[in-house]
């Protein structure tokens, strides 16, 4: 299995912290789930900040901070300098937005951003597209795990470009990669785990979920199923049927 | 003199980052501090010195995906 930045995961899913009903929510849905990530932001102090860390830092996952909601390499550099200094860990998921309403990276940015970021040490999660010749330069800027999109951030679509990702999989075998944003259901998740990713993550399915908790639940569930059948090697389809019950031995009737 | 401090006016009367933190209460909690754009570690806060008219960004921890 391939591992992040020299840390391997005990699970494959990745969960957001974002947008549950209560904090105690949150906090069940992180055990239901068995997560072994939290992705976590940094925003201007307003007093409640503190109290969230202490919950993150009981459940006894990796952190992965985030630069949501930059829109620019600068801002994004400055955002993850400051995500290690508060959180001391030199992982970062490194969002740059490059357009409003799709919320998908801008390529250009993300680049300049994940080079001068992999030059400064930190272990960079580009949050990126499916596009091959990208993720080409990510890795030849320092980049040692790519993070795909499914689907544009909380549209719940799934895996919208299944040939585009199974063509980056192939692409870059050694190389971990987490297919992050887009997913609504634990379908989605186990079909990206199958196609032989690393790990999934995802926020607004089990948080906006009637029962984040059984969400949460299920979506740990699926990644793991994908996962193992990944490496079960399955059969290849076949356009007739075939029986799966023996012919010999059948009755004369 | 007055700065801002997240985006708000601010009165303050020490002359340093970590100053300005500790003024605000701000001493005990886990934050991280830029100045008008620029990351200023926790270990540069005491000699970083603050000019009429700076921006300061406090960071804490937050919910996020």
């Amino acid at each position: 299995m391939r591992d992040f930045y020299d840390t391997a995961f005990d699970t494959p899913l990745m969960l957001g912290t974002a947008q549950y009903p209560s904090p105690a929510i949150m906090e069940a849905a992180f055990r239901a789930s068995g997560a072994s990530v939290a992705t976590v932001s940094l925003r201007r102090e307003a007093g409640q900040g503190q109290a969230f860390w202490d919950i993150i830092r009981g459940l006894g996952v990796h952190v992965l901070p985030n630069t949501a909601g930059c829109h620019s390499a600068r801002e994004a550099i400055t955002t993850a300098r400051m995500a290690r200094d508060l959180f001391e860990t030199d992982r970062i998921k490194l969002e740059v937005i490059g357009h409003a309403d799709t919320l998908q990276p801008d390529p250009f940015g993300l680049l300049e951003a994940t080079e001068v970021l992999a030059a400064e040490g930190f272990e960079v999660f580009p949050y990126t597209t499916e596009d091959l010749v990208l993720a080409g330069r990510l890795v030849d800027a320092g980049a040692r795990v790519l993070m795909p999109w499914g689907a544009p951030i909380g549209s719940g679509l799934g895996l919208n470009n299944r040939h585009g990702l199974r063509t980056l999989r192939a692409g870059f075998p050694d190389i971990a990669m987490v297919v992050d944003a887009g997913l609504g259901l634990p379908s989605h998740a186990a079909a990206a785990m199958e196609m032989g990713f690393d790990a999934v993550l995802l926020n607004t399915a089990v948080a906006q979920a009637g029962d984040p908790v059984a969400m949460a639940e299920a979506f740990g569930l699926a990644a793991r199923a994908g996962a193992l059948a990944a490496r079960a090697d399955a059969m290849a389809p076949r356009e007739m049927a075939t029986p799966s019950t023996p012919l010999i031995g059948k009755a004369w009737l | 003199m007055k700065i801002e401090v997240n985006g708000a006016p601010q009165e303050v009367a020490a002359g340093t980052v970590a100053g300005a933190l500790a003024e605000m209460g701000w001493t005990t909690g886990r934050v991280a501090t830029a100045l008008n754009g620029e990351f200023v570690p926790k270990s540069a806060r005491e000699a970083t010195m603050l000019r009429e008219g700076d921006r300061l960004e406090v960071l804490a921890p937050m919910q996020g995906g």
